[in-house]
């Protein structure tokens, strides 16, 4: 089976979609001639023309109402921010339009739309360039919010998100894009959106995360396993509606649980992740719920001491599991 | 009198009829409307008044079995010219399960019906202005012939979706009617305080397309613009913008009181240029508003009125577990 990056995970998928559904378009800034910043849709312009990849004026919130304007009339738009930090001006289109317009009219018109985004920090992108978004988004009933972390998991779920009949959100981690490798099969696969993923079978402690994170917890689980501790690793994949029965089992199989994501602590995804073991796992753990988050200031700075203090990493995270191992 | 405008602008006697017939009945529902509020029986109307000529004679200017229309909050005037019913309407005032627009989810005035192609809107303004653009740029891609007509109001041209939407139109020249329905208010705030310009439709150079203003007043200047904007669009030449001054002769909605906010000489005075009014005048002046035919319109509507009023006040409201359906699709991955 090929090994590919996480990116090109991306760009694959994109491509697979296009060949197969002549309504699958893609529109961005720079994602045309370019094959945008990142180069997530290197070749595609080559391959589809610039009316199927369409290059649009730097303006998010258009990128975005057009996209749903489209999506309603029957595309499937996948509309690119060039950073999640810049989605901001498109959350009107996102939350007040793409998230409600199939509860609004009742079910008469939906928006089968994606909204790619890179997020996350650890590539010196100081505030603007490295923050991660998910939490604004995750409670509007409606969206969609997936966050991979492998290159076999990208493919499925991206594959999925654009045949949804429902507004997705995709956001990529901008640092695993070439950090992260993996196979990914040639054929045509599409992965439930909503399901967590089992990463790692263990007894002792339950790591719950997603995105890059789960790589640092993979590592720090390697090297805890030599000392005899085994750690089951749930990835979340959808964060936004919530697996409830995977994390309320893998809570359950060990009865230690530490939540880790590289977004602010406060209001974040785990804390949802938290509450939702507190409600249905009392009695079956064996220590408080642990938090393992990023601090809770504006956003990672540019000076690379200050962004690694800010930053996940592996340390940090296997810091974290010895100590709730040895509670 | 001037002689006949419409045939000049390749409108049949019975066209102009109609569309004033359409006019009229966006009146009638509307003055309906209002009457049901204050007996207690709706809890909100919002207004179409003195903004049925731009209505009506823009959606005439369209081909009604293909064009996307995307209303705003005022316009009963386009949804009814583009196929929605009186008795729908009335669905959507009372909010009942059988409402077309949104099975009494949203407020009135939150038109929608896919079926006839009013895109479904909601109540922050413009942001159905960039998803006119993108039907119309899907309708591009898919080699279709049809134009998107959004409207919005003076005080929403301010906004940055108007902004977004329309440069994006025009840079990829796409078949798109922006029209501004200027009824000289947002709310309370005059449109002295929401443009510094002269016209909104001084904007249109920005966007690299023509913005023409008309009298909002007169549904042929408005039927002759519009149309003429959907030729541009149908042959490649891009969107336009247009603006339509009126004026709003109701508050801006059944919670609101004008009487604030704007001196009752400047309604009254405006109310003579009601353009059911002078358009009324036109028809009979052209000998096609008989005193006949005027009385057997005004019986045919008022039937329907009631009809529809009372069809709407007897259907049932949805369940209310209800609530819970359609958030996502059913089954859907």
């Amino acid at each position: 089976m090929p090994v590919i990056s996480y990116i090109q995970a991306v760009t694959k998928a994109l491509k697979e979609e296009m060949r197969n559904d002549d309504k699958v378009f893609v529109l961005g800034e720079d994602v045309g001639v370019r094959g945008g910043v990142f180069r997530a849709t290197d070749g595609l312009y080559e391959e589809f023309g610039e009316d199927r990849v369409l290059d649009t004026p730097l303006a998010e919130s258009a990128i975005a109402g057009v996209g749903i304007g489209a999506a309603m009339y029957g595309m499937r738009p996948v509309a690119e921010m060039q950073f999640a930090d810049f989605i901001m001006p498109a959350v009107n289109q996102i939350v007040s339009e793409a998230a409600k317009v199939r509860y609004r009219s009742n079910n008469d018109w939906n928006v089968p739309l994606t909204i790619r985004a890179p997020y996350g920090g650890g590539v010196h992108g100081a505030l603007y360039h490295s923050q991660s978004v998910e939490a604004l988004f995750a409670n509007t009933p409606g969206l969609k919010i997936v966050m991979p972390s492998t290159p076999y998991d990208v493919k499925g779920l991206l594959k999925a998100s654009i045949r949804s009949n429902d507004p997705v959100l995709f956001f990529e981690h901008k640092r695993a894009y070439r950090l992260i490798k993996g196979e990914v099969p040639d054929e045509d696969y599409t992965l439930p959106i909503g399901k967590a993923d089992v990463k790692r079978e263990g007894s002792d402690i339950t790591i719950i995360t997603y995105g890059l994170c789960v790589h640092f917890a993979l590592q720090a689980a390697e090297k805890l396993e030599q000392e005899g501790i085994s750690a089951h690793i749930l990835d979340l994949r959808t964060v936004y509606p919530l697996d409830k029965e995977s994390i309320i089992e893998a809570a359950k199989k060990t009865g230690k649980v530490l939540l880790i994501s590289e977004d602010n602590k406060e209001g974040g995804i785990i804390s949802e992740v938290s509450a939702i073991i507190s409600e249905n796992c009392l009695f079956d753990l064996d220590s408080p719920i642990e938090r393992l988050a990023g601090p809770d200031v504006p956003a990672m700075p540019y000076a690379p001491s200050m962004e690694k203090h800010f930053m996940m990493n592996p340390d940090k995270v296997e810091k974290a599991m010895r100590k709730l191992a040895e509670f | 009198m001037s002689e006949n405008r419409h045939e000049v602008l390749g409108l049949s006697d019975e066209q102009v009829l109609d569309m004033y017939r359409t006019m009229l009945l966006a009146r009638k529902i509307d003055e309906r409307m209002w009457l049901l509020n204050r007996s207690g029986k709706i809890p909100f109307v919002i207004s179409c008044q003195g903004q049925e000529a731009a209505q009506v004679g823009a959606s005439y200017a369209l081909n009604l079995d293909e064009d996307y229309a995307l209303p705003y909050y005022r316009d009963m005037g386009v949804v009814l010219s583009f196929g929605m019913t009186a008795r729908e309407l009335m669905l959507s005032a009372f909010a009942k399960a059988e409402d077309p627009n949104s099975g009494g989810r949203q407020m009135p005035g939150h038109f929608g019906q896919k079926k006839n192609r009013i895109v479904t809107g909601s109540s922050p303004v413009t942001t159905q202005v960039p998803h006119a653009v993108g039907i119309a740029l899907a309708g591009k891609m898919e080699k279709k012939n049809f134009v998107s007509l959004v409207t919005f109001g003076e005080g929403s041209s301010n906004q940055g979706d108007f902004h977004e939407g329309a440069n994006f139109a025009g840079v990829h020249k796409l078949p798109v009617i922006f029209m501004v329905e200027n009824n000289k208010y947002a709310i309370s705030v005059p449109v002295e305080k929401q443009i510094a310009c002269e016209k909104v439709s001084d904007r249109a150079i920005g966007y690299g397309m023509p913005g023409e203003t008309v009298d909002g007043n007169d549904p042929l200047a408005v039927y002759e613009a519009v149309k003429k904007a959907a030729d541009r669009g149908r042959n490649g030449d891009g969107p336009s913008l247009i603006e339509t001054v009126s004026y709003r002769l109701t508050p801006h909605s059944s919670d609101d009181d004008d009487r604030a906010y704007r001196e009752r000489d400047e309604v009254d005075e405006a109310k003579k240029k009601d353009s059911l009014i002078t358009f009324g005048n036109y028809l009979r002046d052209a000998g096609l508003l008989t005193e006949e035919k005027e009385k057997e319109m005004e019986q045919e509507l008022k039937d329907i009125v009631n009809d529809a009023t009372d069809y709407a006040e007897q259907a049932p409201y949805a369940d209310a577990e209800s609530l819970m359906d359609h958030v996502y699709e059913e089954g859907g991955g």
